[in-house]
């Protein structure tokens, strides 16, 4: 039996199709995309290939695409250019409690800046009510910023309500939405729920680490956080990394029609969440709504980081919480109001296209017999 | 719920006995461009084009397309209900749902088109108000102001329910005023130009000059996303690239410098007539704003038309480059027009361009040329690409 990799959303295995894309940019078309000369413009015209491939992707325009090193930078530079750029227009910022950590550590660090940020909390199934939203955004609103789906337990947040909010509110505000965790799973216009700004990353749809993106909007005013030489219009200069970036082109490209795929995977997922409950002790973090790439649950009273271990002698890679956050009491499930024995034994599978119903069946006997040994009395 | 984009026809419903052929027009290029997306029945009645999804199709995509067809006044997105009451009132409060929720006032607006239906407009909207105060009770009526009005249409095929309707893009549909040729540069005003005569009904061909060695791929290719464009507006199109260094090289060498561009800009409305009517194009259209440049004063305007046999249509010539630009914004042209690539027309420029030109010194100085064969040599060279609209 081969390694079984059931942790996609913390990372995933490289697609053939990116890892050749990015060989051939290091050593054969390893021209500056920046330069006049024709090596360049091949180097460029691959970077514009792959800004049109996730345009098209998002129904925007290839200009409304900004190369990043990932999610993380894409986020920080979201939520910190946007913040700044509309300081004189008010100093309010909504958000939620479960955030990825790169969105909830820039909102403390504008907290300190003099902005006043407000976190909604989920309920106990770790949704966002719409009404919430609109009893959070007022006149001096100058940014929200919420994810589209939950990392850790895969909740959907109500992306709909925010426009409506920020117009009934009369407010000024820009909104952000960190779709790491959507982006090439679900479909997902910009366009269409009136997003300003939107992270997204490539390895975690079978891409390079090290690069993502950030759409923004034509017209949508940012400072930067870095200055440079001009590239990607000044939001985000430095030479871009070509490689990566093509490599990011190449991995969306080889996405399967968004339709057929969703379908396998609420099959897969479905096979799963039933197979988990049939063994004792279990209990679903996830609500049945959740998107099913992801599956959290806690696995009765054995410490999540104990069973990863076991798991991961057995070649069976899931992860504790968020993989960010390295074994830390989840901050999600905490805000959902979990009991603490139930958020101590959380695991959280997620997965890929490559993943099959028999991976489920040798998780399920894997953590069958991890909990008769690890909870043996003596 | 089910989900439609209900189109609003422009103004050729003012047309009398050829409606028809307007209105044929126009189906054509919805369904031409929404064919690609796959799965989207097209039909019409009553003044209003029914856009209906089949299973899977992405309406998001049809939205952002229909947008951008000449022709159309307005639109919406509707949801479609089966003409009961019941329905009706559902799909009102669940439809509208975030915006109901977010807003503090609304109204109801009905159009009844089915004069079969039993309740009048007034009582559809004093029903379907009740029934929304009711599930909505934070919300109040304001007739005059309101945060948000629901509209609902009972037509032939079915009840609507939709909020504010979108603005079309205006016009005429593309193809019931002919042909014409585009010369298009790189810059901001030519696809500007191309784009308003589109909108006016016609088809476009395009033709562009381009002097390698002196000019790179990066410049053709920017004319090519330029067109790719303006065709989401027009459709597909022919581009004509024109290999023109040596028409350059011959006037630097043979004529005053002075009169460099406007003999190059001479030559450029003599190539592209010969382009344009072999293709069938009734007239040329340029990017030309009076007095924008030195080639562009009325004087030089003068010499350069005297060069085509063909009508010109300059639809810029009385905007300020601020509106163009503005234009430019709109349809997504300027970002690429602004990219710093050198053109046939950056290539030689002369130090100081003559702006008050006379056309027989032009046509003096033009005698050191070999114009029929250079002109024959251009046409002949032109390259044919196939320009079709961004997705």
């Amino acid at each position: 039996m081969g390694e079984i990799y059931l942790d996609n959303s913390s990372t995933t295995m490289v697609c053939r199709e990116a890892a050749d894309k990015v060989m051939e940019m290091m050593t054969d078309n390893y021209g500056n995309p920046s330069s006049l000369h024709t090596k360049g413009f091949y180097a460029e015209q691959e970077l514009s290939g792959a800004r049109q491939e996730i345009a098209d992707l998002l129904g925007v325009l290839q200009e409304e695409i900004y190369f990043t090193s990932g999610g993380t930078e894409s986020n920080n530079l979201a939520v910190f250019g946007a913040a700044h750029a509309m300081r004189r227009r008010g100093n309010h910022i909504v958000t939620t409690m479960i955030e990825h950590p790169s969105v909830l550590n820039s909102m403390a660090q504008l907290e300190k800046e003099g902005f006043a940020v407000t976190y909604l909390k989920p309920d106990g199934s770790g949704k966002v009510k719409p009404e919430q939203v609109f009893r959070a955004v007022t006149p001096h609103t100058v940014l929200v910023s919420m994810m589209c789906v939950n990392n850790e337990v895969g909740t959907f947040l109500p992306l709909e309500a925010v426009p409506a909010a920020i117009a009934a509110a009369k407010a000024p505000a820009l909104f952000h939405v960190d779709a790491v965790q959507a982006f090439g799973k679900i479909p997902l216009k910009p366009g269409r729920l009136k997003i300003d700004l939107m992270s997204v990353s490539a390895h975690k749809i079978h891409g390079p680490k090290g690069v993502g993106a950030l759409y923004l909007r034509k017209g949508v005013h940012l400072v930067p956080r870095a200055y440079g030489g001009g590239q990607e219009k000044n939001i985000r200069p430095g030479t871009e990394s070509a490689p990566l970036i093509a490599g990011f082109g190449a991995a969306v490209r080889a996405l399967p029609e968004p339709g057929t795929q969703m379908e396998a995977m609420a099959r897969l997922s479905s096979y799963c969440r039933q197979r988990l409950l049939e063994i004792d002790g279990v209990t679903l973090n996830s609500p049945e709504d959740a998107i099913p790439y992801i599956v959290n649950f806690s696995a009765g009273g054995v410490r999540a980081e104990t069973m990863l271990h076991y798991l991961s002698a057995k070649e069976i890679y899931v992860s504790s919480g968020s993989a960010c956050s390295k074994g830390k009491a989840s901050h999600v499930l905490a805000a959902m109001g979990l009991p603490h024995d139930r958020i101590a034994s959380s695991l959280r599978l997620s997965f890929s296209r490559y993943n099959t119903h028999e991976d489920i069946d040798e998780l399920v006997n894997a953590l069958r017999e991890g909990l008769s040994s690890l909870t043996k009395k003596p | 719920m089910e989900e439609i984009i209900l189109i609003k026809l422009g103004e050729m419903v003012l047309k009398g006995l050829n409606r028809n052929v307007f209105e044929a027009a126009l189906i054509r290029n919805i369904k031409r461009r929404l064919n690609p997306l796959g799965g989207f029945d097209v039909k019409t009645a009553q003044s209003t084009v029914y856009v209906t999804p089949r299973e899977g199709a992405d309406l998001d995509a049809a939205v952002e397309r229909v947008s951008k067809i000449f022709g159309i006044a307005a639109f919406s997105r509707a949801c479609v209900v089966k003409k009961e009451m019941n329905a009706i009132l559902e799909a009102s409060a669940e439809y509208l749902k975030p915006e109901l929720l977010a807003a503090k006032s609304f109204k109801v607006e009905t159009k009844r088109a089915d004069k079969i239906f039993p309740l009048k407009s007034p009582e559809i909207s004093a029903q379907v108000g009740e029934y929304l105060l009711e599930r909505y009770p934070h919300l109040c009526v304001d007739v005059h102001d309101p945060d948000i009005t629901v509209r609902v249409e009972v037509r032939d095929f079915g009840a609507y329910v939709h909020g504010p309707a979108l603005k079309g893009a205006g016009g005429i549909p593309v193809g019931t005023g002919g042909n014409a040729a585009i010369l298009i540069s790189g810059g901001i005003d030519s696809p500007v130009a191309a784009w308003t005569m589109a909108k006016r009904g016609l088809e476009l061909t395009a033709v562009h000059f381009a002097s390698p060695p002196y000019t790179s791929e990066r410049a053709e290719q920017k004319v090519h996303r330029l067109l790719a464009r303006v065709g989401e507006y027009s459709g597909r199109m022919n581009l004509f690239t024109v290999p023109f260094a040596k028409v350059q090289e011959e006037i630097m060498a043979k004529c005053p410098e002075d009169l460099f561009t406007l003999i190059m800009r001479r030559f450029m409305m003599r190539i592209g007539e010969k382009i344009a009517r072999r293709e069938s194009c009734s007239a040329l259209i340029t990017g030309e704003s009076l007095g924008q440049v030195a080639s562009q004063t009325l004087q030089a305007i003068v010499c350069t038309d005297q060069a085509s046999e063909m009508p010109v249509l300059r639809p810029l010539i009385g905007m300020d480059k601020l509106e163009i630009i503005e234009i430019s914004r709109r349809i997504n042209t300027f970002d690429i027009s602004i990219e710093p690539f050198e053109d046939c027309c950056t290539v030689f420029t002369p130090k100081h361009p003559r702006t008050q030109p006379k056309l027989p010194e032009l046509l003096e100085a033009e005698q050191a040329l070999d114009c029929e064969s250079l002109i024959e040599e251009c046409v002949q060279n032109a390259v044919l690409t196939k320009i079709y609209p961004n997705q």
